[in-house]
């Protein structure tokens, strides 16, 4: 693999000032959708048995948690680290004018959706599936927000090109190769919700147009929602692939496993949405079943991942001096305080382990039947996005603040137990939903009034107990924040003690084969986008005969 | 890549394929089935039950902000009962508890599910989709009578 170790290259100050902003932005949000979270749990374990808790009602809170940890932070994140890749992969800087403009329309977009939700306009949750209506200018700020990540992408495009043609017969390197892909992804995704919410909502919530296709702006937000899934993932992948290998103290297993893995994914992480949908009407159950099949697809190259960062961490535990069949596990720097990127990493890939199966149960077709919708599914994503995405996103930012302040990371015995807290915490609190959830214990419901409370008619006491477990859970969550943040904020503060610059840990490969038909991004996009038209096509004509008319506004109150 | 990666890839792939085989099972042999495109009825705006014998219900459900309409339905142990689904307003959620029907009501749209109870006793809905600021107060329940 191309440019192994851990060479520094130092950036603009512009370019440098900027990444940060990208990083530091969402970060501080971030600390309102933590919060959010943590009283959730709260409400549904009956802690607060209440319609609202310091001014902010259950479902307003309900929408920002998701809003911002799940849309607004991964997005911006995705493009700060995407940013600081091309400049150290490619040795270009993205052209600082434009990389602006990506940063202030995520930014103005981000205020815009902001304003609505903390004004109590928008309290319909991360879906926003209509016929509830938001105020526009919720919409509108989703919209800048996507069409700033777009900017961010068309930026690096041509550094792309010019790399290639610069080095013929050379490889992309690996991070850039990810990256990519993160993105091409997101461009599948992001065409239909932009669809959706410039052509169907925005006019609607405007009072342009009276009616909308229900049905029609549910599908299309899932076929957005389920790649978006891969959106959050793939940063992730990157640093698995690229970096902890090499943190672990060993190489990458396999240099082409890593290409093979980002090519499938954008061919499969689009087509599939519809495995959210299984109980909704209007679509035949032959593209029910079509979308369970290419949901099979996608966890192909995760299965592959799985083994081969198991082999990755195997190689480097027998580096370390590991043997045994698996006695080598314990010869990894799970507590090393200068290694702590591996306890962030590993945390998550453990947490996927869960993710991953319980991800498979829920596209499995008629298994779909008796947990969807319930607290089965947060239960599910907390093990996938709250846990790997998280947890390398959350460990990247700490890193590139360090790297691009000159600061080192302070605090650092607190710092290496941050990922094991959270895994705990996260433990809990999806362990509490997905036994309830299997109850039938209904997700994005405040329970604490009706469901959980002894005294309500709708009283179910199996569910009351979980929800003290998801409560203890969440409690754990917020700790490891708190300690989080005291490191990042600490870090901030301390002296700077070097030249600011911009490295990471990079793995050699250990089989490091040629490219081969894994080379080229053009046909892997012209596959992915071939089975989106077969697998939506008939979706879309079954969703338009089955719907007889279209729907006014409503408002949640 | 090496006879290891080459392993665990047909592995991985034979898996989804016991997988894929399993929900195929379901659906022919235990005749476990997901709600289709229905085109045959237009959304209604009131609920009503039809009996049209006492072995075969047909229930028109209307779900609203924020109640269903039939709020109490009574059939009796073993009967078929067709459970047409609509909404009046925005997105609901239909879960019978302990049973496998799990459903979406869409405005616009009308959703089909057949279902029998077996075991008499008292069932409970919960609308699971969130559709405004009562959301957490909408239930109803279906009594099944021992015959």
């Amino acid at each position: 693999m191309e440019s192994a170790g851990e060479e520094r290259v130092s950036l603009t100050d512009a370019s440098r000032r900027l990444i940060l902003l990208e990083l530091l932005v969402p970060t501080v949000l971030l600390a309102f959708g933590i919060y959010h979270g943590f009283v959730q749990t709260l409400y549904r374990a009956g802690i607060i048995r209440a319609e609202s808790f310091l001014g902010i009602d259950y479902y307003q809170g309900l929408t920002l948690h998701g809003v911002i940890n799940a849309i607004v932070f991964t997005t911006m994140f995705a493009v700060a680290f995407g940013n600081a890749l091309v400049a150290r992969f490619l040795g270009r800087e993205p052209p600082v004018g434009a990389a602006w403009v990506s940063f202030a329309l995520m930014t103005v977009g981000t205020l815009l959706a902001a304003f609505a939700m903390f004004t109590g306009r928008a309290s319909i949750l991360y879906t926003f599936y209509p016929p509830l209506v938001a105020h526009p200018t919720f919409y509108i700020g989703a919209a800048l927000l996507v069409v700033g990540s777009w900017v961010a992408f068309f930026n690096w495009i041509p550094l792309y090109r010019s790399w290639r043609r610069e080095n013929p017969g050379r490889k992309t390197p690996l991070a850039i190769v990810g990256i990519f892909a993160t993105f091409v992804v997101w461009m599948m995704a992001t065409l239909p919700l932009a669809y959706e919410v410039i052509v169907m909502l925005i006019p609607w919530s405007l009072g342009m147009v009276r009616e909308i296709n229900v049905l029609l702006a549910r599908t299309l937000f899932w076929f957005f929602g389920h790649p978006l899934v891969y959106f959050w993932l793939l940063p992730a992948y990157v640093m698995y692939y690229v970096m902890l290998p090499r943190i672990a103290g060993g190489k990458l297993y396999s240099d082409f496993a890593g290409r093979l893995v980002f090519m499938l994914f954008i061919v499969f992480s689009a087509p599939v949405g519809v495995h959210h949908q299984f109980g909704d009407p209007g679509i035949s159950v032959s593209w029910k079943w079509l979308q369970t099949l290419l949901t099979y697809g996608v966890a192909l190259p995760s299965l592959i991942t799985a083994f081969t960062l198991a082999a990755s961490l195997e190689y480097a535990a027998r580096q370390n001096g590991g043997t045994g069949l698996l006695r080598w596990w314990t010869r990894l720097p799970y507590w090393d305080r200068e290694r702590w990127l591996f306890g962030y990493f590993f945390a998550g890939l453990f947490l996927f382990l869960f993710g991953g199966v319980t991800g498979l149960i829920n596209a499995s077709y008629s298994v779909n039947n008796l947990v969807h919708n319930t607290a089965w599914v947060p239960g599910h994503f907390h093990t996938t996005i709250a846990g790997p995405v998280f947890l390398a996103f959350i460990a990247m930012t700490l890193h590139l603040v360090s790297e691009l302040t000159g600061k080192p990371v302070r605090l650092k015995s607190w710092n290496v137990a941050v990922p094991y807290l959270w895994l705990l915490g996260v433990a809990l609190l999806s362990i509490g939903m997905s036994i309830s959830g299997i109850d039938g214990e209904p997700r994005r419901t405040n329970l604490g009034l009706g469901y959980t409370n002894p005294g309500s008619e709708l009283f179910v006491p199996q569910w009351a107990s979980m929800a003290r477990v998801v409560a203890a859970g969440g409690g754990i969550m917020l700790f490891a924040m708190v300690v989080y943040f005291a490191v990042l904020v600490s870090t901030l503060l301390s002296k700077r003690q070097r030249e600011p610059g911009l490295g990471f840990p990079v793995a050699e490969a250990y089989h490091d084969e040629p490219a081969g038909f894994v080379a080229n991004f053009r046909p892997w996009i012209v596959i992915g986008v071939l089975i989106c038209a077969i697998a939506y096509a008939p979706v879309l004509y079954d969703v338009s005969r089955a719907t007889f008319f279209g729907s006014p506004s409503y408002t949640p109150d | 890549m090496d006879r290891a990666e080459k392993l665990v890839l047909g592995m991985a792939s034979a898996l989804l394929v016991v997988f894929l085989s399993a929900t195929v099972f379901a659906v022919a042999r235990l005749d476990i089935t997901l709600p289709t495109c229905f085109t045959e009825m237009e959304p209604f705006d009131e609920g009503e039950v039809i009996e049209h014998s006492e072995d075969w219900y047909e229930v028109h459900y209307l779900a609203a902000m924020w109640f269903f309409e039939p709020e109490e339905l009574e059939v009796p142990a073993g009967a078929t009962v067709d459970l047409y689904l609509t909404s009046d307003d925005v997105l609901h959620g239909f879960q019978i508890l302990g049973t496998d029907v799990n459903l979406m009501a869409v405005p616009g749209t009308v959703n089909y599910k057949r279902v029998t109870f077996d075991e008499p006793g008292e069932y409970r809905i919960v609308c699971h989709e969130f559709c405004g600021i009562d959301h957490h107060w909408m239930a109803a329940t279906i009594t099944v009578a021992e015959r």
